[in-house]
């Protein structure tokens, strides 16, 4: 996975609230076997509104998202983070976001930035005149160029990986160890537990 | 010294955590592992591009059913039907390459088994109580009715839980969900956590592990528990879990996969612990008088737009602040529908009786009890039945079930998820309006364009028989 500490650039103002990820990719997109392409499907039934902030033209590319409340709620499709960075987009601001989206985005380097519904408001402002927004992963801030500097809290394990670009998978198989000692114990205590599907 | 009073969930967390880091987060142990066609190709691909394995492979079971056409699978000389859409046909060939080639357990899309994984993982006795379990799927909460720490997974999680069984977790917040007193004649499991979702909202659980206390969910059985812990997550909780008892034991012994002799001694001594001890603290508690609760019906587009069936379509200024007038607004425009309109005045051309949430057993036969002797309204186009599995779908067939269903003009599928996505070709058509007892009435969610209306399976089956949403007490008279 890429490093990313920080994301800059202009930020689509959308703010809608309850944004699930139905929205961000509908199902039908769902029966690919790859990761890529997924731009294409992306927040499909809002783009058949015409004049829609996703195909105004001053937005295309923009590495930020502006959204409201609950971002990424419903079902747990990765899917939903993979259109988004398809789309470009590497950091979302919000109130806040489900827990599987966030996770499901820190995997893919796209930051989660959770803020204050006024700072939202006030960043929407900013987005809708077309100004660029600085999501900073070292200060933890948004910052604009009018001076406007707004602290964001991270999970330092998420901030450390994103940072770092590092794959959760690798970290963990260094852990094989406490794995094994964690089974060994639990084959004594639990026994009836490590079955499964072997019936 | 005695130990700290401590919760369910923090009993069922210490016994997972294999070590935690300096930072707080922990790796946490898996102890079940459910995988369908859907949300698995790339991690699986992922495992193959950087040569890893699967650590434990009799730890995932497989089977296939966001997809599936519930059209026959087997033709008349018991030949395996081909799938249509060449893209669901693309994916079902790779899960099937992919658990031989990784040797997990799969169950195949036209064995008595299959079915919707939450409901295979119980019916299988997979899922047990006080285990850690995940999926691909966010209603992975539904075996929280269990006792089971149960939660939704993105897909490079499950490529780390096949690699290493465990997960890399963040505690989560505990939530007292208490319910007091009785539930009124005719209010089922699905009424309550509807009526709960519209109480706490659809984020109110967000970075919470809710728990359900108290007696009605002592009272209920297993189907019903499971339809509650499922839509956990549509009140933006991870999970949700009620404490096993004796009904829950009764459930699971025997089954092929539970524990059997000695260990279904030891792991009922064991379940028997977990539960939250007198004197633990939850971050949150919600107390519901369960009196309160009527038939309840969703009239928007969030989970959290719920109104008794008795009630009227809400205007958005009903609501205190802006963002959800908003939301309510375009909810209106999308779902068609003006403020103070009766509910019983809305009107359906489809019923879904299905999903994850409410296709077991005890929600067919409750549907069933309802069309004995009747019919659907002429208006009412397209009305289905998907059971949640094979041996659900045996089963009533065994007690007649399908017979009613049929006659009252349902048609009588194969199991999967169907119409509570609208990922094959079960779709409700655009503009149309269903009485659907699937889990979320997102926009477009059963289809582009389709207007969802949530609810119980004797509701939906009292709107297939009026035409229009209905009280099914009313019907019953
Ligand atoms: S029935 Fe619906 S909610 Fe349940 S697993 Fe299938 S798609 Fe998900």
């Amino acid at each position: 996975m890429r490093a990313v500490k920080e994301v800059a650039g202009r930020a689509i103002p959308f703010g809608a609230k309850n944004v699930d990820t139905d929205v961000i990719i509908p199902a039908k997109w769902l029966k690919t076997i790859t990761r890529d392409g997924l731009g294409k499907g992306a927040f499909e039934t809002i783009r058949q509104t015409p004049g829609n902030v996703f195909d105004d033209p001053q937005f295309t590319g923009a590495p930020i998202l502006i959204a409201g409340d609950n971002f990424g709620c419903g079902s747990s499709r990765e899917h939903a983070a993979w259109a988004l960075l398809d789309l470009g987009i590497h950091a979302v601001i919000a109130p806040s976001f489900s827990d599987i989206f966030s996770g499901n985005a820190v995997k893919n380097g796209i930051v989660p930035v959770v803020l204050p519904q006024e700072a939202i408001e006030r960043l929407m402002e900013v987005a809708g005149e077309g100004q660029e927004i600085t999501v900073d992963l070292e200060s933890q801030t948004v910052t604009t160029l009018y001076q406007d500097r707004f602290a964001f809290e991270l999970d330092p394990f998420r901030r450390h990986c994103l940072m770092n670009g590092l794959d959760e998978v690798a970290l963990t198989l260094e852990r094989q160890d406490a794995i094994d000692r964690f089974e060994t114990r639990r084959a004594g205590a639990q026994g009836w537990l490590a079955t499964g599907t072997n019936i | 010294m005695a130990s700290r009073p401590r919760t369910l969930y923090q009993k069922i967390w210490d016994d997972h955590v294999v070590e935690t880091r300096e930072d707080g987060t922990a790796l946490v142990y898996i102890d079940r592992h459910l995988v369908h066609e859907v949300t698995s190709p790339q991690a699986f691909e992922a495992l193959q591009l950087s040569g890893r394995e699967v650590r434990r492979p009799e730890l995932t079971l497989a089977v296939p059913d966001h997809n599936l056409p519930t059209t026959p699978r087997v033709g008349a000389d018991g030949e395996r039907l081909p799938i249509a859409d060449p893209q669901s046909a693309a994916q079902l060939d790779a899960l099937e390459r992919n658990v031989r080639d990784f040797g997990i357990r799969y169950i195949d899309a036209t064995a008595a088994e299959q079915g919707i994984v939450h409901v295979v993982g119980p019916e299988q006795g997979f899922s047990l109580p006080g285990s850690t379990i995940v999926c691909g799927d966010s209603h992975t909460a539904c075996h929280g009715g269990l006792g089971a720490l149960a939660f939704g997974i993105g897909t490079s999680e499950v490529e780390h839980v096949l690699a290493t069984q465990t997960l890399l977790l963040q505690q989560s917040k505990t939530m007292e969900v208490r319910v007091e007193g009785v539930l009124g004649p005719g209010i089922t499991a699905k009424d309550l956590i509807l009526h709960i979702i519209g109480q706490i909202g659809a984020a109110g659980g967000t970075g919470h592990v809710i728990e359900y206390r108290g007696p009605v969910f002592e009272k209920m059985s297993v189907e019903e528990r499971l339809t509650v812990c499922n839509m956990s997550i549509e009140a933006g909780a991870r999970a949700g879990l009620i404490a096993p008892d004796e009904t829950v034991f009764a459930y699971l012994q025997g089954r092929p996969m539970a524990p059997q002799g000695a260990d279904w001694d030891a792991a009922v001594a064991y379940w028997r612990t977990l539960n939250t001890d007198p004197g633990a603290t939850f971050d949150k508690s919600v107390t519901i008088d369960a009196a309160d609760i009527a038939p309840t019906v969703t009239w928007g587009t969030s989970p959290e737009d719920v109104v008794p069936i008795s009630g009227a379509v809400p205007s958005p200024d009903d609501f205190p602040h802006e963002a959800k007038q908003d939301a309510a607004r375009k909810s209106l425009d999308y779902m068609a529908l003006s403020p103070g309109t009766a509910m019983t005045d809305i009107p359906v051309e489809n019923v879904f009786i299905g999903s994850c949430t409410n296709s077991r057993i005890e929600d067919l036969r409750s549907a069933a009890r309802v069309l004995k002797g009747r019919t659907k309204a002429p208006s009412v186009r397209w009305a289905i039945v998907v059971p949640g599995s094979g041996l659900v779908k045996r089963q009533a067939e065994d007690e007649g079930l399908d017979e009613v269903f049929k006659q009252a003009g349902f048609e009588w599928r194969e199991p999967g998820c169907s119409a509570c996505l609208g990922m094959n070709p079960d779709k409700v058509p655009p503009g149309e309006r269903c009485a659907s007892t699937s889990n979320r009435n997102f926009v477009g969610r059963q289809g582009p364009g389709a207007r969802t209306h949530l609810m119980s399976p004797a509701m939906a089956a009292a709107a297939a028989v009026a035409g229009h949403l209905v009280d099914v007490r009313e019907l019953s008279e």
